[in-house]
Protein backbone atom coordinates (compact mmCIF):
# COMPACT_ATOMS: atom_id res chain seq x y z
CA UNK A 1 0.00 0.00 0.00
CA UNK A 2 1.33 3.43 -0.97
CA UNK A 3 0.02 6.76 0.26
CA UNK A 4 0.77 10.07 -1.38
CA UNK A 5 0.88 13.05 0.96
CA UNK A 6 1.17 16.52 -0.48
CA UNK A 7 3.36 18.90 1.44
CA UNK A 8 1.93 22.41 1.90
CA UNK A 9 3.28 25.34 -0.11
CA UNK A 10 4.77 26.71 3.10
CA UNK A 11 6.16 24.08 5.47
CA UNK A 12 6.56 25.29 9.04
CA UNK A 13 5.57 24.20 12.56
CA UNK A 14 1.90 24.99 11.93
CA UNK A 15 1.50 23.37 8.54
CA UNK A 16 3.56 20.37 9.62
CA UNK A 17 0.59 19.55 11.88
CA UNK A 18 -1.58 19.19 8.76
CA UNK A 19 0.92 16.74 7.35
CA UNK A 20 0.85 14.74 10.58
CA UNK A 21 -2.95 14.66 10.47
CA UNK A 22 -2.74 13.08 7.03
CA UNK A 23 -0.04 10.71 8.20
CA UNK A 24 -2.14 9.59 11.18
CA UNK A 25 -4.43 7.71 8.78
CA UNK A 26 -1.55 5.85 7.17
CA UNK A 27 -0.50 2.47 8.59
CA UNK A 28 3.02 2.60 10.08
CA UNK A 29 4.44 0.10 7.60
CA UNK A 30 2.82 1.64 4.52
CA UNK A 31 4.96 3.21 1.84
CA UNK A 32 4.64 6.98 1.91
CA UNK A 33 5.31 9.38 -0.91
CA UNK A 34 5.86 12.93 0.26
CA UNK A 35 5.21 15.31 -2.56
CA UNK A 36 7.05 18.60 -2.07
CA UNK A 37 6.87 19.63 -5.74
CA UNK A 38 4.68 22.62 -4.97
CA UNK A 39 6.35 23.60 -1.74
CA UNK A 40 7.87 27.06 -2.05
CA UNK A 41 9.19 27.69 1.41
CA UNK A 42 10.21 25.71 4.50
CA UNK A 43 11.29 26.84 7.94
CA UNK A 44 14.17 25.16 9.82
CA UNK A 45 11.47 23.39 11.82
CA UNK A 46 9.79 22.15 8.66
CA UNK A 47 13.00 20.71 7.25
CA UNK A 48 14.30 19.10 10.44
CA UNK A 49 10.85 17.72 11.25
CA UNK A 50 10.69 16.25 7.75
CA UNK A 51 13.91 14.37 8.45
CA UNK A 52 12.54 13.03 11.74
CA UNK A 53 9.36 11.99 9.95
CA UNK A 54 11.49 9.86 7.64
CA UNK A 55 13.35 8.46 10.66
CA UNK A 56 10.07 7.42 12.21
CA UNK A 57 8.86 5.35 9.25
CA UNK A 58 9.47 1.63 8.96
CA UNK A 59 10.20 2.02 5.26
CA UNK A 60 12.09 4.98 3.79
CA UNK A 61 9.55 7.41 2.30
CA UNK A 62 9.82 8.76 -1.20
CA UNK A 63 10.35 12.50 -1.43
CA UNK A 64 9.53 14.45 -4.57
CA UNK A 65 11.73 17.51 -4.37
CA UNK A 66 10.45 21.07 -4.81
CA UNK A 67 10.10 22.11 -8.42
CA UNK A 68 10.86 25.76 -7.75
CA UNK A 69 14.56 26.22 -8.37
CA UNK A 70 14.94 28.80 -5.65
CA UNK A 71 13.31 26.52 -3.08
CA UNK A 72 15.39 23.51 -4.06
CA UNK A 73 18.53 25.65 -3.87
CA UNK A 74 17.62 26.86 -0.42
CA UNK A 75 16.94 23.32 0.80
CA UNK A 76 20.30 22.30 -0.62
CA UNK A 77 22.03 25.24 1.10
CA UNK A 78 20.64 24.11 4.45
CA UNK A 79 22.19 20.69 3.91
CA UNK A 80 18.76 19.08 3.84
CA UNK A 81 19.38 16.88 0.81
CA UNK A 82 22.67 15.57 2.19
CA UNK A 83 20.83 14.07 5.19
CA UNK A 84 17.64 13.31 3.28
CA UNK A 85 19.61 11.10 0.88
CA UNK A 86 20.15 8.62 3.71
CA UNK A 87 16.52 8.65 4.89
CA UNK A 88 14.36 9.14 1.79
CA UNK A 89 14.22 7.86 -1.73
CA UNK A 90 14.80 11.20 -3.40
CA UNK A 91 13.12 11.99 -6.68
CA UNK A 92 14.30 15.06 -8.53
CA UNK A 93 17.51 16.86 -9.34
CA UNK A 94 19.43 17.92 -6.24
CA UNK A 95 20.95 21.30 -7.03
CA UNK A 96 24.64 21.85 -6.54
CA UNK A 97 25.20 24.77 -4.24
CA UNK A 98 28.08 26.80 -3.03
CA UNK A 99 27.61 27.75 0.61
CA UNK A 100 28.36 31.45 0.87
CA UNK A 101 29.58 33.07 4.05
CA UNK A 102 26.73 35.56 3.81
CA UNK A 103 24.00 32.95 3.86
CA UNK A 104 20.95 33.40 6.08
CA UNK A 105 21.56 29.84 7.21
CA UNK A 106 23.34 30.34 10.50
CA UNK A 107 23.72 26.64 11.10
CA UNK A 108 23.10 24.10 8.39
CA UNK A 109 20.99 21.10 9.35
CA UNK A 110 23.31 19.18 11.64
CA UNK A 111 22.84 15.74 13.15
CA UNK A 112 23.06 15.58 16.93
CA UNK A 113 23.52 12.33 18.77
CA UNK A 114 26.38 12.81 21.21
CA UNK A 115 28.11 15.36 23.40
CA UNK A 116 30.77 15.98 20.73
CA UNK A 117 28.06 17.09 18.29
CA UNK A 118 26.91 19.73 20.78
CA UNK A 119 30.49 21.01 21.07
CA UNK A 120 30.68 21.23 17.29
CA UNK A 121 27.35 23.06 17.00
CA UNK A 122 28.24 25.57 19.73
CA UNK A 123 31.63 26.27 18.24
CA UNK A 124 30.18 26.84 14.75
CA UNK A 125 27.29 29.02 15.88
CA UNK A 126 29.46 31.38 17.90
CA UNK A 127 31.55 32.19 14.87
CA UNK A 128 28.54 33.13 12.75
CA UNK A 129 25.93 34.41 15.15
CA UNK A 130 27.48 37.50 16.67
CA UNK A 131 27.27 39.69 13.59
CA UNK A 132 23.74 38.63 12.74
CA UNK A 133 22.32 38.89 16.26
CA UNK A 134 23.88 42.25 16.98
CA UNK A 135 23.78 43.95 13.57
CA UNK A 136 20.71 42.48 11.95
CA UNK A 137 18.51 41.71 14.93
CA UNK A 138 19.73 44.68 17.01
CA UNK A 139 20.21 42.47 20.04
CA UNK A 140 22.66 43.33 22.79
CA UNK A 141 26.11 41.76 22.40
CA UNK A 142 25.29 39.86 25.60
CA UNK A 143 22.64 37.97 23.67
CA UNK A 144 25.24 36.08 21.65
CA UNK A 145 26.59 33.92 24.46
CA UNK A 146 23.10 33.25 25.76
CA UNK A 147 22.06 32.24 22.29
CA UNK A 148 24.82 29.65 22.11
CA UNK A 149 23.93 28.43 25.62
CA UNK A 150 20.31 28.08 24.57
CA UNK A 151 21.32 26.12 21.51
CA UNK A 152 23.58 23.91 23.59
CA UNK A 153 20.85 23.07 26.10
CA UNK A 154 18.28 22.44 23.36
CA UNK A 155 20.64 20.01 21.62
CA UNK A 156 21.47 18.28 24.88
CA UNK A 157 17.82 17.45 25.25
CA UNK A 158 18.35 15.04 22.36
CA UNK A 159 21.56 13.61 23.78
CA UNK A 160 20.15 13.11 27.27
CA UNK A 161 16.56 12.09 26.62
CA UNK A 162 15.75 11.12 23.05
CA UNK A 163 17.46 7.76 22.94
CA UNK A 164 18.36 8.33 19.28
CA UNK A 165 19.91 11.06 17.19
CA UNK A 166 18.12 14.17 16.00
CA UNK A 167 18.71 17.33 14.01
CA UNK A 168 19.33 20.99 14.65
CA UNK A 169 19.21 23.97 12.31
CA UNK A 170 19.41 27.72 12.80
CA UNK A 171 18.33 30.34 10.34
CA UNK A 172 17.51 33.99 10.21
CA UNK A 173 14.86 35.44 7.94
CA UNK A 174 12.34 38.24 7.63
CA UNK A 175 9.01 37.18 9.07
CA UNK A 176 7.06 39.64 7.02
CA UNK A 177 3.54 38.28 7.31
CA UNK A 178 3.36 37.42 10.98
CA UNK A 179 5.68 39.94 12.52
CA UNK A 180 7.17 42.34 9.98
CA UNK A 181 10.58 41.85 11.51
CA UNK A 182 13.62 39.68 11.13
CA UNK A 183 13.83 36.64 13.37
CA UNK A 184 16.37 34.02 14.19
CA UNK A 185 14.94 30.54 14.56
CA UNK A 186 16.40 27.45 16.19
CA UNK A 187 14.76 24.13 15.37
CA UNK A 188 15.74 20.97 17.23
CA UNK A 189 13.85 17.82 16.29
CA UNK A 190 14.19 14.17 17.13
CA UNK A 191 12.11 11.05 16.68
CA UNK A 192 13.12 9.56 20.03
CA UNK A 193 11.11 8.58 23.07
CA UNK A 194 9.59 11.99 23.82
CA UNK A 195 9.03 13.69 27.16
CA UNK A 196 6.28 11.41 28.47
CA UNK A 197 8.24 8.21 28.12
CA UNK A 198 11.42 9.88 29.33
CA UNK A 199 9.73 11.07 32.54
CA UNK A 200 7.99 7.73 33.01
CA UNK A 201 11.39 6.08 33.14
CA UNK A 202 12.24 7.96 36.36
CA UNK A 203 12.57 5.40 39.16
CA UNK A 204 9.64 5.37 41.57
CA UNK A 205 7.67 7.91 39.60
CA UNK A 206 3.96 8.05 40.49
CA UNK A 207 1.73 8.72 37.49
CA UNK A 208 -1.56 10.49 38.07
CA UNK A 209 -4.80 9.66 36.26
CA UNK A 210 -4.35 12.83 34.22
CA UNK A 211 -0.90 11.80 33.04
CA UNK A 212 -0.46 12.34 29.31
CA UNK A 213 1.85 14.05 26.82
CA UNK A 214 0.51 17.48 27.75
CA UNK A 215 1.17 16.99 31.43
CA UNK A 216 4.63 15.60 30.69
CA UNK A 217 5.39 18.75 28.69
CA UNK A 218 4.10 20.99 31.47
CA UNK A 219 6.29 19.19 34.01
CA UNK A 220 9.43 19.23 31.90
CA UNK A 221 9.17 22.62 30.21
CA UNK A 222 7.41 24.71 32.85
CA UNK A 223 8.54 23.06 36.07
CA UNK A 224 11.97 21.72 35.09
CA UNK A 225 11.17 18.14 36.08
CA UNK A 226 13.64 15.57 34.81
CA UNK A 227 13.78 11.79 34.79
CA UNK A 228 16.97 12.00 36.83
CA UNK A 229 16.89 12.20 40.62
CA UNK A 230 19.85 14.56 40.59
CA UNK A 231 18.53 17.92 41.81
CA UNK A 232 20.79 19.74 39.37
CA UNK A 233 18.93 18.35 36.39
CA UNK A 234 16.19 20.14 34.47
CA UNK A 235 17.99 23.48 34.39
CA UNK A 236 18.53 23.51 30.64
CA UNK A 237 14.92 24.13 29.70
CA UNK A 238 14.62 26.64 32.53
CA UNK A 239 17.63 28.44 31.05
CA UNK A 240 16.01 28.45 27.62
CA UNK A 241 12.83 29.90 29.13
CA UNK A 242 14.80 32.68 30.79
CA UNK A 243 16.63 33.49 27.56
CA UNK A 244 13.52 33.75 25.45
CA UNK A 245 11.87 35.81 28.21
CA UNK A 246 14.79 38.23 28.20
CA UNK A 247 14.74 38.72 24.43
CA UNK A 248 10.96 38.59 23.88
CA UNK A 249 11.24 35.27 22.12
CA UNK A 250 8.96 32.31 21.69
CA UNK A 251 9.47 28.68 22.66
CA UNK A 252 7.31 25.83 21.46
CA UNK A 253 7.84 22.17 22.24
CA UNK A 254 5.88 19.36 20.67
CA UNK A 255 6.05 15.84 21.98
CA UNK A 256 3.77 12.88 21.32
CA UNK A 257 0.26 14.28 20.97
CA UNK A 258 0.77 17.64 22.69
CA UNK A 259 2.46 20.95 22.16
CA UNK A 260 3.32 23.59 24.72
CA UNK A 261 4.35 27.14 23.96
CA UNK A 262 5.63 30.16 25.80
CA UNK A 263 4.10 32.95 23.86
CA UNK A 264 5.30 36.55 23.62
CA UNK A 265 2.93 39.45 23.08
CA UNK A 266 3.64 39.54 19.34
CA UNK A 267 2.24 36.04 18.76
CA UNK A 268 -1.25 34.59 19.02
CA UNK A 269 -0.41 30.93 19.54
CA UNK A 270 -2.13 28.67 22.07
CA UNK A 271 -0.19 27.81 25.28
CA UNK A 272 -1.08 24.13 25.34
CA UNK A 273 -2.53 21.96 22.58
CA UNK A 274 -3.56 18.39 23.32
CA UNK A 275 -4.89 15.50 21.23
CA UNK A 276 -2.75 16.33 18.24
CA UNK A 277 -1.84 13.63 15.77
CA UNK A 278 0.77 11.37 17.32
CA UNK A 279 4.38 11.85 16.33
CA UNK A 280 7.39 10.31 18.06
CA UNK A 281 10.09 12.27 19.83
CA UNK A 282 10.35 15.95 20.62
CA UNK A 283 10.33 18.93 18.28
CA UNK A 284 11.41 22.25 19.65
CA UNK A 285 11.39 25.68 18.07
CA UNK A 286 12.90 28.83 19.52
CA UNK A 287 12.22 32.16 17.82
CA UNK A 288 14.03 35.36 18.75
CA UNK A 289 12.76 38.50 16.99
CA UNK A 290 14.60 41.58 15.91
CA UNK A 291 14.58 44.16 18.65
CA UNK A 292 12.77 47.35 17.77
CA UNK A 293 12.52 49.25 21.05
CA UNK A 294 16.04 50.71 20.84
CA UNK A 295 15.89 51.62 17.19
CA UNK B 1 48.80 26.41 50.11
CA UNK B 2 47.18 28.08 47.09
CA UNK B 3 46.78 25.97 43.96
CA UNK B 4 45.82 27.08 40.49
CA UNK B 5 43.71 25.06 38.10
CA UNK B 6 43.21 26.41 34.59
CA UNK B 7 39.86 25.00 33.45
CA UNK B 8 40.64 25.24 29.75
CA UNK B 9 43.75 23.08 30.32
CA UNK B 10 41.71 20.54 32.27
CA UNK B 11 39.13 20.56 29.47
CA UNK B 12 41.76 19.93 26.82
CA UNK B 13 43.49 17.26 28.89
CA UNK B 14 40.41 15.35 29.98
CA UNK B 15 37.98 15.76 27.07
CA UNK B 16 39.40 17.06 23.79
CA UNK B 17 42.35 19.30 23.00
CA UNK B 18 40.29 21.19 20.41
CA UNK B 19 37.54 22.36 22.76
CA UNK B 20 37.40 25.75 24.44
CA UNK B 21 33.74 25.77 25.50
CA UNK B 22 32.45 24.13 28.63
CA UNK B 23 29.22 22.66 27.33
CA UNK B 24 27.34 19.40 27.96
CA UNK B 25 26.99 17.40 31.13
CA UNK B 26 29.48 14.65 30.22
CA UNK B 27 32.10 17.33 29.55
CA UNK B 28 31.37 18.98 32.89
CA UNK B 29 31.58 15.68 34.73
CA UNK B 30 34.90 14.84 33.07
CA UNK B 31 36.35 18.25 33.95
CA UNK B 32 35.14 17.98 37.56
CA UNK B 33 36.73 14.55 37.86
CA UNK B 34 39.94 16.07 36.49
CA UNK B 35 39.81 18.79 39.14
CA UNK B 36 39.11 16.28 41.90
CA UNK B 37 42.04 14.14 40.80
CA UNK B 38 44.31 17.18 41.04
CA UNK B 39 42.90 18.06 44.45
CA UNK B 40 43.43 14.49 45.64
CA UNK B 41 47.16 14.94 45.15
CA UNK B 42 47.21 17.99 47.37
CA UNK B 43 47.26 18.39 51.12
CA UNK B 44 44.55 18.02 53.68
CA UNK B 45 43.60 21.69 53.53
CA UNK B 46 43.67 23.55 50.21
CA UNK B 47 42.66 26.83 48.64
CA UNK B 48 42.33 26.39 44.88
CA UNK B 49 41.91 29.05 42.24
CA UNK B 50 39.63 27.66 39.54
CA UNK B 51 40.45 29.79 36.53
CA UNK B 52 37.79 30.45 33.88
CA UNK B 53 39.89 33.05 32.02
CA UNK B 54 40.38 30.95 28.89
CA UNK B 55 36.96 29.36 28.84
CA UNK B 56 34.62 30.48 26.06
CA UNK B 57 31.08 29.42 26.75
CA UNK B 58 29.79 27.84 29.94
CA UNK B 59 26.33 26.31 29.77
CA UNK B 60 24.01 25.40 32.65
CA UNK B 61 24.78 21.70 32.52
CA UNK B 62 28.50 22.27 32.75
CA UNK B 63 28.10 24.92 35.44
CA UNK B 64 26.08 22.44 37.48
CA UNK B 65 28.66 19.69 37.07
CA UNK B 66 31.77 21.79 37.58
CA UNK B 67 30.78 24.48 40.06
CA UNK B 68 27.73 23.23 41.96
CA UNK B 69 28.67 19.58 42.26
CA UNK B 70 32.28 20.34 43.15
CA UNK B 71 31.16 22.70 45.86
CA UNK B 72 28.43 20.40 47.13
CA UNK B 73 30.95 17.67 47.71
CA UNK B 74 33.11 19.80 49.97
CA UNK B 75 30.35 21.73 51.71
CA UNK B 76 28.71 18.39 52.49
CA UNK B 77 31.99 17.05 53.78
CA UNK B 78 32.31 20.10 56.03
CA UNK B 79 28.73 19.74 57.25
CA UNK B 80 29.32 16.04 57.91
CA UNK B 81 32.46 16.82 59.88
CA UNK B 82 30.48 19.29 61.93
CA UNK B 83 27.44 17.07 62.45
CA UNK B 84 29.02 13.58 62.55
CA UNK B 85 27.05 10.78 60.79
CA UNK B 86 27.46 10.65 56.99
CA UNK B 87 24.36 10.49 54.79
CA UNK B 88 23.61 7.96 52.05
CA UNK B 89 24.45 10.65 49.48
CA UNK B 90 27.86 11.14 51.12
CA UNK B 91 28.51 7.42 50.91
CA UNK B 92 27.54 7.39 47.21
CA UNK B 93 29.78 10.36 46.49
CA UNK B 94 32.64 8.84 48.41
CA UNK B 95 32.39 5.72 46.27
CA UNK B 96 32.77 7.82 43.07
CA UNK B 97 35.35 10.21 44.37
CA UNK B 98 39.09 9.86 43.95
CA UNK B 99 40.84 8.56 47.06
CA UNK B 100 42.42 10.87 49.61
CA UNK B 101 40.47 13.96 48.58
CA UNK B 102 41.16 16.91 50.83
CA UNK B 103 38.45 17.19 53.43
CA UNK B 104 38.97 20.91 53.75
CA UNK B 105 38.97 22.41 50.26
CA UNK B 106 38.17 26.04 49.45
CA UNK B 107 37.78 27.63 46.04
CA UNK B 108 38.14 31.02 44.40
CA UNK B 109 36.62 31.17 40.92
CA UNK B 110 38.73 33.52 38.83
CA UNK B 111 38.27 35.06 35.35
CA UNK B 112 34.51 34.71 35.56
CA UNK B 113 32.82 36.66 32.76
CA UNK B 114 29.30 38.03 32.73
CA UNK B 115 28.06 35.14 30.61
CA UNK B 116 29.74 32.58 32.89
CA UNK B 117 28.06 34.30 35.84
CA UNK B 118 24.65 33.83 34.28
CA UNK B 119 25.03 30.05 34.29
CA UNK B 120 26.87 29.89 37.62
CA UNK B 121 24.36 32.04 39.52
CA UNK B 122 21.51 29.92 38.20
CA UNK B 123 22.93 26.60 39.30
CA UNK B 124 24.09 27.94 42.66
CA UNK B 125 20.67 29.35 43.39
CA UNK B 126 19.04 26.02 42.56
CA UNK B 127 21.29 24.21 45.07
CA UNK B 128 21.34 27.05 47.65
CA UNK B 129 25.11 27.39 47.29
CA UNK B 130 27.47 30.34 47.04
CA UNK B 131 31.00 30.94 45.80
CA UNK B 132 33.59 33.65 45.85
CA UNK B 133 34.25 34.81 42.29
CA UNK B 134 36.85 37.16 40.89
CA UNK B 135 36.00 39.01 37.69
CA UNK B 136 38.53 39.80 34.97
CA UNK B 137 39.01 43.29 36.47
CA UNK B 138 40.03 41.77 39.80
CA UNK B 139 36.82 42.58 41.67
CA UNK B 140 35.96 39.88 44.22
CA UNK B 141 32.32 39.12 44.94
CA UNK B 142 30.00 36.62 46.50
CA UNK B 143 27.84 34.84 43.93
CA UNK B 144 24.87 32.61 44.64
CA UNK B 145 22.51 32.34 47.55
CA UNK B 146 23.74 34.32 50.52
CA UNK B 147 21.57 36.02 53.12
CA UNK B 148 22.16 39.58 54.28
CA UNK B 149 23.89 38.68 57.55
CA UNK B 150 26.24 36.26 55.81
CA UNK B 151 27.07 38.84 53.16
CA UNK B 152 27.73 41.52 55.79
CA UNK B 153 29.95 39.16 57.78
CA UNK B 154 31.91 38.14 54.70
CA UNK B 155 32.39 41.76 53.62
CA UNK B 156 33.62 42.80 57.06
CA UNK B 157 36.05 39.89 57.08
CA UNK B 158 37.24 40.73 53.55
CA UNK B 159 37.81 44.35 54.56
CA UNK B 160 39.63 43.51 57.78
CA UNK B 161 41.79 40.81 56.17
CA UNK B 162 41.48 38.60 59.23
CA UNK B 163 38.76 38.74 61.83
CA UNK B 164 37.96 37.22 65.19
CA UNK B 165 34.34 36.93 66.33
CA UNK B 166 34.64 39.91 68.65
CA UNK B 167 35.76 42.16 65.79
CA UNK B 168 32.98 40.99 63.53
CA UNK B 169 30.47 41.44 66.35
CA UNK B 170 31.60 45.02 66.78
CA UNK B 171 31.67 45.84 63.06
CA UNK B 172 28.42 44.09 62.15
CA UNK B 173 26.44 45.03 65.23
CA UNK B 174 25.74 41.51 66.44
CA UNK B 175 26.71 39.71 69.66
CA UNK B 176 29.79 37.49 69.81
CA UNK B 177 28.01 34.09 69.77
CA UNK B 178 26.06 35.25 66.72
CA UNK B 179 29.28 36.38 65.05
CA UNK B 180 30.93 33.04 65.81
CA UNK B 181 27.97 31.20 64.36
CA UNK B 182 28.04 33.33 61.23
CA UNK B 183 31.76 32.81 60.70
CA UNK B 184 31.55 29.06 61.27
CA UNK B 185 28.64 28.93 58.82
CA UNK B 186 30.68 30.77 56.20
CA UNK B 187 33.51 28.28 56.72
CA UNK B 188 31.13 25.35 56.21
CA UNK B 189 29.90 27.01 53.02
CA UNK B 190 33.56 27.31 51.85
CA UNK B 191 33.36 31.12 51.80
CA UNK B 192 35.78 31.66 54.65
CA UNK B 193 38.70 29.80 56.23
CA UNK B 194 39.47 29.47 59.90
CA UNK B 195 43.00 29.88 61.19
CA UNK B 196 43.20 29.17 64.93
CA UNK B 197 40.89 31.77 66.46
CA UNK B 198 40.79 34.01 63.38
CA UNK B 199 38.80 33.82 60.16
CA UNK B 200 39.80 34.92 56.66
CA UNK B 201 37.48 35.51 53.71
CA UNK B 202 38.19 33.35 50.69
CA UNK B 203 39.37 35.82 48.06
CA UNK B 204 40.88 38.04 50.69
CA UNK B 205 43.99 35.89 50.84
CA UNK B 206 45.08 35.83 47.20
Amino acid sequence: MTEVLNLPPSLDDRTFENLLELLANVPPDAKVILNARHTRWASPFGLTALLTLAQSRAEPPVLYEPEAEETAHYWARTGFFTHAATLFELHGQVPRVHVSGESDVLLEITPVSGSEDVHDVVSRIQKKSQQILVKELALDAKATMGFAMTLSEACQNIVEHAGRGGWVAVQTYRWQKRLGRRVVVIAVCDAGVGFRQSLESAPGRHLSDRWDDGMALEEAVMRGVSRFRDSGRGQGLAGIRRYIGRWDGKLSVRSGTARIAIIPSWDDDVPLLKDLSPFPGTQMQITIPERIADR
Amino acid sequence: MINHIDLSSVLRRTVCDLYSDLVTRPTGAAVRNGIERQLAELGERTLTVIDFSHVGLLDYSCADEIVAKLLMRYTRAAATDAAAAPTAADAADAADAPDQSPRDAYFLFRGVSESHLDAIETVLDRQALAIVAQAANGAVMLVGRVDDSERRAWEVMYRLGRAVPAELAREAGVDVPQATELLDGLCRRRLAMRFDEGYVAVGGTT
